[in-house]
C-alpha cells in the first residue's frame, strides 16, 4: 500500500480527532467515545473510497454515506468539514442554538449528510431505500452506512438485514462499529447482540471482520466489498470506544460527555503526539 | 348524487396505476398486506416499482425515506394501526423531521374494520400523525376524493398521510370534483347548526342533515378532507353562520378532527359544539355497519348531537 496515502490518511485522522475533542470541549456535551471509534473508518471513506464532490454534495451519481449511530455526529461533521463540505470554523457551533450542527445529524442543515439519524436503529433501513433506488435506476454509485453494535439490539435492525440481502443490495456496504461499550456498559453484559458475524452471515450478508483503526485493512475489506456480487456487505471493525485518547479508551463513561477544558487540553496534546496507532 | 358504494382504498388501487403509467418516480412500498390495501393492483401493473418489505413496517418507512432522498416518491401502505403505530417513531424522525416525500396510505382505519375487532381497528392514527410537525393528514370521504387526493399528493413535495378504509361506502362527491388542499368541501349551507364530517362520516352527516331539515332544522355540511392543514376559515365562516357545531368521525374524540375543529373555534370563534366519534374506547368485532351504530356512528347520532349544540346555543 501507498506509503504517501497511509500518511496522508493518518494525518487526515487526526485531525478529525482533534476536531472532535475541540467541538465536544465547546459545545460541553456530546459523544466522544463512538466518534474515536469510527474516526479512521470515516477518513478512509471520505478520504480515499467515496466518490463525492464537496462542490456538488446532491450530485445523482455521488457515493452516499448513512451514519445510523447519528449520536457519533461529531465524527461525521468533522469528516464533512475536512473534506471541504463546509468550513471548519463551523465545527464549534456543533449543539448551539440556532446552529446547523445540530446534537444529532439533520440533512436539512448540513451539507454532505444523506439523511437525518439519531434515532437508533432507524439509518440502515433509508440505507437501504438508496441503495434499491441506485438499482431501480441502474445508477453506478455506492451506499455506505454505518451502525453500531449496540445499535444491532434494535429490532429494526434486523428487518432492514433481511431486506438489504432478499433485494440482493450489493451496492451497499455496511460498517458495524464493533467497540463493546454502550451507555449502560458492556454490550455483552447489557444485552449481548453477539455473535454479531454469525447473525449477519445468516441473514444474508458478506460478512468481514477486520480492525477498524488499521488502513490497510479498511481499504482492503471495502475493496473486497466491491467483489461481492448479489449480497449487501457487512464490515465488522472491532474499534476501541474513545480511540486515541489514553483516558477515553474502552471508558463507557465516555460515551455521552464531553471533555473539560483541562481534559480536552491532554486529548489534543496526546493526539498531537502519538499517533493513534 | 350518490351513486354506488365503492371503498376508499379500492379508489387508491386504482389511482396508483394511474399515477404509476404518469410518473415513472412513483413506487410503492406494502407491508405484505398488498391484497388488503389494494396496492396488488400496482405491483401487477409495475412489478419493478412495487417493493413488499414483508411484515415489517419499521424497516418500511425508513427504506422509504431513503428512497425519497434519491428522488422517487414512495406511496408507503399498511393498515392505518401498523403504519402510524408499529412505525410512529420512524415516521416521526425519518420521514416527517427531514421532512422527505413519502406519502403514507394507509387503509383499514376505524372501526368499520369489522370482525378483526379491536387490534386492527385504528382509532387514533389521526392524533397520532396530526401531531407531527411537517405532516399533511388527509382523510377522503370517498373514491373520489381519495383518487384526486392521491394524484394530488404526488403533485406535492413533503410527508403526507392518507387515512382510508376497508368498507364500501356511499360515492358523496360528483364527477366534476376538484380536490384544493386544505380547503373544506361545503355541501350544504346552514342557519341552526354545521355539521362537519371527515371520511365515510361526511355521507352520514348528509343523512343527518336530510333528517334534521324534516324536522324544520337547518344544518350546513362541511367535508373537512384536509385534517391539517385545516381550513380554519370555512369552519369560522360557517360556525358564524350556525352558531352551533357538531363534528363527525370515525376516530377517537382525542385529537382526531374534533379537536381539530375545538382548537379553531376555541381561539377564533366559540361556539356551543360536540363531537360525534369514537369515545376514549377501543373497537370491537362485528359487522361493520352493526359496529357504526353501536359506537353512535350514524345519522341519528348525528342528529341528536346537532339538537344538543342547538339547545345549548339557545340557553346562551
Amino acid at each position: 500500500m501507498d506509503i504517501q496515502e497511509l500518511n496522508l490518511l493518518e494525518e487526515k485522522a487526526r485531525q478529525i480527532r482533534k476536531n472532535i475533542i475541540a467541538m465536544l470541549k465547546e459545545a460541553g456535551s456530546g459523544h466522544p467515545g463512538g466518534s474515536l471509534s469510527a474516526a479512521d473508518i470515516l477518513t478512509v471513506l471520505y478520504f480515499k473510497e467515496m466518490n463525492i464532490n464537496p462542490e456538488s454534495p446532491r450530485a445523482p451519481e455521488r457515493d452516499r454515506f448513512v451514519l445510523s449511530k447519528g449520536h457519533a455526529a461529531p465524527v461525521l461533521y468533522a469528516a464533512l468539514a475536512e473534506r471541504g463540505f463546509f468550513p471548519r470554523e463551523d465545527l464549534l457551533s456543533l449543539r448551539k442554538t440556532g446552529a446547523k450542527l445540530q446534537g444529532h445529524p439533520d440533512m436539512n442543515r448540513v451539507p454532505g449528510v444523506e439523511i437525518s439519524t439519531g434515532s437508533l436503529g432507524q439509518g440502515l433501513s433509508a440505507a437501504n431505500g438508496m441503495a434499491l433506488a441506485g438499482k431501480l435506476d441502474k445508477a453506478s454509485y455506492r451506499v455506505y452506512a454505518m451502525i453500531g453494535d449496540g445499535e444491532c439490539q434494535e429490532g429494526q435492525i434486523w428487518e432492514a438485514a433481511m431486506f438489504a440481502a432478499h433485494y440482493k443490495l450489493d451496492n451497499l456496504v455496511a460498517f458495524l462499529d464493533h467497540n463493546g461499550l454502550q451507555i449502560d456498559g458492556r454490550i455483552t453484559h447489557v444485552m449481548s447482540p453477539e455473535p454479531l458475524d454469525e447473525k449477519w452471515r445468516a441473514f444474508g450478508w458478506h460478512v468481514q471482520i477486520i480492525d477498524g483503526h488499521s488502513f490497510p485493512e479498511i481499504i482492503n475489506a471495502l475493496a473486497q466489498a466491491r467483489e461481492v456480487k448479489g449480497k449487501p456487505s457487512m464490515i465488522i471493525a472491532n474499534t476501541v470506544k474513545g480511540k486515541g485518547v489514553s483516558f477515553m479508551e474502552d471508558v463507557a463513561g465516555w460515551h455521552g460527555k464531553a471533555p473539560k477544558p483541562e481534559e480536552a487540553e491532554q486529548a489534543l496534546a496526546e493526539l498531537d503526539q502519538r499517533g493513534v496507532r | 348524487m350518490r351513486m354506488e358504494k365503492i371503498a376508499t382504498r379500492e379508489a387508491y388501487g386504482k389511482a396508483l396505476v394511474k399515477l404509476g403509467e404518469k410518473n415513472q418516480d412513483v413506487v410503492v412500498l406494502d407491508a405484505d398486506l398488498s391484497k388488503s390495501t389494494k396496492t396488488e393492483e400496482f405491483a401487477k401493473a409495475f412489478p419493478e416499482r412495487f417493493i413488499n418489505v414483508g411484515i415489517a413496517e419499521q424497516n418500511m418507512m425508513g427504506t422509504a425515506a431513503g428512497l425519497a432522498a434519491s428522488g422517487k416518491i414512495p406511496f408507503v401502505s399498511s393498515f392505518a394501526m401498523f403504519a402510524t403505530g408499529r412505525a410512529f417513531e420512524q415516521i416521526r424522525n425519518t420521514v416527517a423531521y427531514p421532512e422527505l416525500n413519502v406519502k403514507i396510505a394507509a387503509s383499514h382505519a376505524g372501526i368499520s374494520v369489522g370482525e378483526d375487532g379491536a387490534s386492527h381497528q385504528s382509532v387514533e392514527d389521526i392524533s397520532i400523525i396530526r401531531s407531527i410537525p411537517n405532516m399533511t393528514v388527509i382523510v377522503p370521504s370517498d373514491a373520489v376524493e381519495t383518487e384526486a387526493a392521491v394524484m394530488a399528493a404526488a403533485e406535492i413535495k413533503g410527508p403526507v398521510y392518507i387515512r382510508m378504509g376497508r368498507m364500501a361506502v356511499p360515492t358523496v362527491n360528483g364527477e366534476d370534483y376538484r380536490f384544493q388542499w386544505g380547503k373544506g368541501v361545503v355541501f350544504r349551507e346552514g342557519t341552526d347548526v354545521l355539521l362537519v364530517g371527515t371520511g365515510l362520516m361526511v355521507d352520514v352527516c348528509l343523512r343527518a342533515a336530510e333528517g334534521l331539515q324534516q324536522e324544520g332544522i337547518s344544518a350546513g355540511v362541511l367535508n373537512i378532507h384536509t385534517i391539517k392543514p385545516i381550513d380554519g376559515e370555512t369552519i369560522i365562516r360557517m360556525a358564524k353562520a350556525t352558531g352551533a357545531v357538531v363534528t363527525a368521525e370515525e376516530h377517537s374524540i382525542i385529537g382526531g378532527l374534533g379537536s381539530a375543529v375545538a382548537e379553531v373555534l376555541c381561539e377564533s370563534y366559540p361556539v356551543p359544539m360536540k363531537r360525534v366519534g369514537i369515545n376514549d374506547a377501543f373497537g370491537e368485532s362485528g359487522k361493520p355497519m352493526e359496529l357504526l351504530s353501536k359506537f353512535g356512528l350514524d345519522p341519528q347520532s348525528v342528529m341528536a348531537a346537532a339538537k344538543d349544540v342547538i339547545r345549548r346555543k339557545k340557553q346562551l
